[in-house]
């Protein structure tokens, strides 16, 4: 019989899962929190995801013709940017905000180093940082009152997310001497406010980005990812850990160890940033004791922008700076080889 | 001592075991041709004895080794030698081979016969008796029996290991011999036991095989030396340094052997062959292969001589399903696929599996995501996306100190790889290049 037979290297069958049911696994677990959102803040979200995920996509489609690389935008990774950007912006962002942050997110951060795969930084990140740098009032304008909810505290019309509050009554209690009484009850109020409203923050009937406030929502979505073994504890489960560990020490207004840690963790973009950006697989370490840092890096970085340093929030650039240590990370957290010392 | 029985990694591929579990060991009729080839083993080639025109009866040994790492081969029938040439052989180059027609009569050599005081004998001529017969493991690697039985004395082996497991799916010659030569199979190893002078002996099973456990639990009940352990189901269970791990905890270190940890691991075929060598004689000319896989009409495990053609093997099964499209020698891990169905039955040839056509294309390879699938289930604790990757852009010096020379092969990562990358290829490759250099280099 003269059969020809089919040649290559061992193993000859191969698992079913592939790199586009992986990305369209993560986009199914990011549809609850924008759900929530267009109940939250309006129809007008659909539009601000459609424009970033449209934008992201045809951008990466023109980058691949140009650069002569096969065309896989329907790998479902542009899509995952520009969900996730979008997801980072305030529900009243004018139309053209996400399209440029997109645009600049998928050519700088990820087709500018040879595409899915190459990147050092997540592109979503980038696009935000880009944005934030270059419109910075269009990036912190939150007047968009969430259905069911209120806007806490002080200056209910134009910077009223939980952390801003939080960051501008704790100077005014912590500098109380330069203060009048009034301003001063006035911040205690508030944080006490905060501290409990613990109901709000998980639901997500507060002022915030898109993606960022409905804890709950957000974390049916890691649940379904964790499930699926899409994406690991290690990374989320010590960034938290860190976050809530640096926040009860040094993120109290009445000294050391009288931080809330609770409300650090719901509020802001942290459970976004933990569960679904700071484990994107291309741009963290390979490695058990290298995630481990990686979160714990992140968590670190995290408390310190939001105490002390200039914004509210520090988890898109804690996650930007330690994406740039990966490649370090992965070289030298290596695990002991079988047998060896 | 409570421990996990089992080690660190490793994936599930689907077990595909049911095409064969429960069929019989058929044995297959004479072939008309057999093939021998003078390497068959690891270490170095015989050299022939015979040539072209000579008579041979079966057990004849048909080439000489002229060193210790080496084993005779043997005709598996009895007939004419009509070639001493090089012929195809499954591990991939043309190998020089005695080709013998057959004439038909299956005419022994006299001094095959048992020998009802075998266990008297002493444990040189036992030794001498395995090194006779052309002993080699039968899991698939080959190497010298009775190299592997005489450690140097500076490595005491403390616990010897009966490797059950046969973790491949697809394959089920191990699991039959279990059932049906449970006796010969404990004979060998008691046999195994003399020679290593040893107290202590596991047989590792893998739990999907139930009825072999009960069956080698029931005969070693009266033998307090000999245990017989259940592993969970789990590739590459059956790779030694891993078999090892589970059932005795110790780690074999990178570039050493399982006596530098006092162990001894050796296949339930090895251990058949062991007895037929020393109680009869009886040199490896046959063995139990799984003609299995979709491309197969009737897939069976068979008895057959060494030698026998593979084309032969897959017409007394059926012959092949419309959908047959790739060959392969062993299993779908680590076996090696195949240009020729007219390629021999080894000593190490486990199985023959033929997948279908679907299974057979190769699939683009995508770029690395980092997903961390392949280090999390490596075997052996290295990191297959950066080995690959490093391999890819002629940096062996890095491969190398990501683990490129301590890989298996088994495969587990290039199976859970979601981007499909070929990392097993790449790193034979990185392999082949790396020792290339250094060999010009000395």
């Amino acid at each position: 019989m003269d059969k020809s037979f089919f040649i290559s290297s061992s193993p000859h069958i191969k698992d079913r899962d592939s790199v586009p049911k992986i990305m369209y696994w993560v986009v199914l677990s990011l549809l609850p929190a924008g759900a929530g959102a267009v109940y939250l803040f309006g129809v007008r979200v659909i539009w601000v995801i459609s424009i970033s995920v449209a934008s992201a996509m045809l951008t990466e489609l023109v980058c691949q013709l140009i650069m002569k690389r096969p065309v896989g935008v329907f790998d479902g990774s542009a899509i995952i940017t520009g969900i996730l950007l979008a997801y980072n912006l305030p529900p009243e962002v004018p139309l053209w905000l996400p399209a440029i942050g997109s645009f600049v997110g998928i050519t700088v951060g990820k087709m500018a180093f040879g595409g899915l795969g190459y990147n050092p930084m997540n592109p979503a990140l980038i696009g935000r940082a880009f944005l934030m740098a270059s419109w910075p009032i269009n990036m912190t304008v939150f007047k968009t009152i969430p259905a069911g909810g209120t806007l806490s505290g002080i200056d209910a019309l134009t910077t009223a997310t939980p952390l801003n509050v939080f960051k501008h009554s704790r100077e005014i209690l912590i500098h109380g001497s330069e203060f009048s009484t009034e301003k001063v009850t006035e911040a205690a109020q508030a944080i006490s406010q905060l501290y409990g409203s613990s109901g709000n923050l998980f639901l997500g009937k507060v002022g915030g980005c898109i993606g960022e406030t409905s804890v709950l929502l957000l974390l049916i979505g890691a649940f379904i990812l964790m499930y699926k073994r899409i994406i690991g504890w290690k990374i989320p489960f010590s960034y938290i850990g860190t976050v809530a560990l640096l926040t009860w020490i040094f993120g109290g207004t009445e000294g050391m160890f009288t931080g809330n840690p609770l409300f650090h963790i719901l509020s802001g973009g942290l459970i976004l940033g933990a569960f679904f950006m700071a484990t994107d697989m291309v741009t963290t370490p390979v490695t058990f004791k290298g995630r481990l840092i990686f979160g714990t890096g992140c968590g670190i970085l995290t408390v310190i922008i939001r105490l002390w340093g200039g914004y509210p929030e520090g988890v898109s650039y804690s996650i930007l700076l330690m994406n740039l240590t990966t490649p370090l990370l992965d070289r030298y957290t290596k695990p002991k080889v079988f047998g060896g010392k | 001592m409570l421990r996990r029985k089992t080690f660190r990694g490793g994936a599930h591929p689907p077990e595909e075991k049911d095409l064969t579990e429960n069929k019989k060991i058929e044995t297959m009729p004479l072939p008309e041709k057999v093939i021998i080839p003078l390497q068959q083993h690891i270490g170095s080639p015989a050299e022939p004895i015979v040539q072209k025109g000579d008579s041979v009866k079966t057990g004849q040994p048909v080439g000489k080794c002229n060193s210790f790492v080496s084993v005779p081969p043997h005709a598996s029938i009895s007939g004419t030698v009509t070639a001493v040439e090089p012929r195809p052989h499954p591990l991939g180059t043309d190998v020089l081979s005695v080709v013998i027609e057959s004439d038909g009569n299956d005419k022994w050599v006299s001094s095959i016969k048992f020998d009802k005081d075998y266990m008297k004998l002493s444990v040189d001529d036992m030794k001498n008796r395995i090194q006779k017969a052309g002993l080699a493991g039968m899991g698939g690697a080959a190497f010298p029996t009775h190299v592997k039985l005489s450690p140097p004395k500076d490595k005491p082996v403390d616990i010897f290991i009966l490797n059950g497991a046969e973790c491949e799916p697809y394959l089920t010659s191990d699991h039959r011999l279990m059932l049906e030569r449970t006796d010969e199979i404990l004979k060998g190893l008691k046999i195994i036991m003399k020679i290593l002078n040893l107290k202590r002996a596991i047989i590792g099973i893998e739990k999907n095989k139930q009825d072999a456990i009960k069956i080698m639990r029931a005969k070693t009940a009266s033998t307090k030396s000999i245990s017989v352990v259940s592993l969970n189901v789990k590739y590459p269970q059956g790779a030694e340094k891993q078999l090892i791990k589970a059932l005795t905890g110790r780690e074999v270190p990178p570039g050493k052997l399982p006596m530098d940890v006092g162990c001894l691991v050796h296949n339930v075929g090895t251990s058949l062959a062991i007895y037929d060598a020393v109680s009869s004689n009886k040199p490896l000319i046959e063995r139990v292969v799984t003609v299995t896989g979709p491309g197969i009409k009737t897939p069976k495990n068979l008895l057959v001589r060494i030698g026998t053609p593979f084309k032969n093997l897959i017409d007394f099964c059926g012959g092949y399903s419309e959908t047959a499209g790739k060959l392969i020698n062993g299993g779908p891990m680590m076996g090696i696929s195949q240009v020729t169905d007219e390629v021999p039955v080894i000593k190490g040839t486990s199985g023959i599996l033929v997948l279908g056509k679907k299974d057979s294309d190769l699939k683009p390879e995508g770029v690395c995501i980092c997903c961390a699938r392949c280090v999390d289930v490596c075997p052996m604790r290295i990191m297959p996306n950066h080995i690959a990757t490093y391999v890819e852009y002629g940096r062996y010096d890095e491969a190398r100190s990501m683990g490129l020379l301590d890989c298996i092969e088994c495969g587990t990562c290039s199976f859970i790889c979601p981007a499909k990358r070929n990392l097993v290829h790449w790193i034979k490759f990185g392999k082949a290049q790396y020792n290339k250099i250094a060999n010009e280099a000395s």
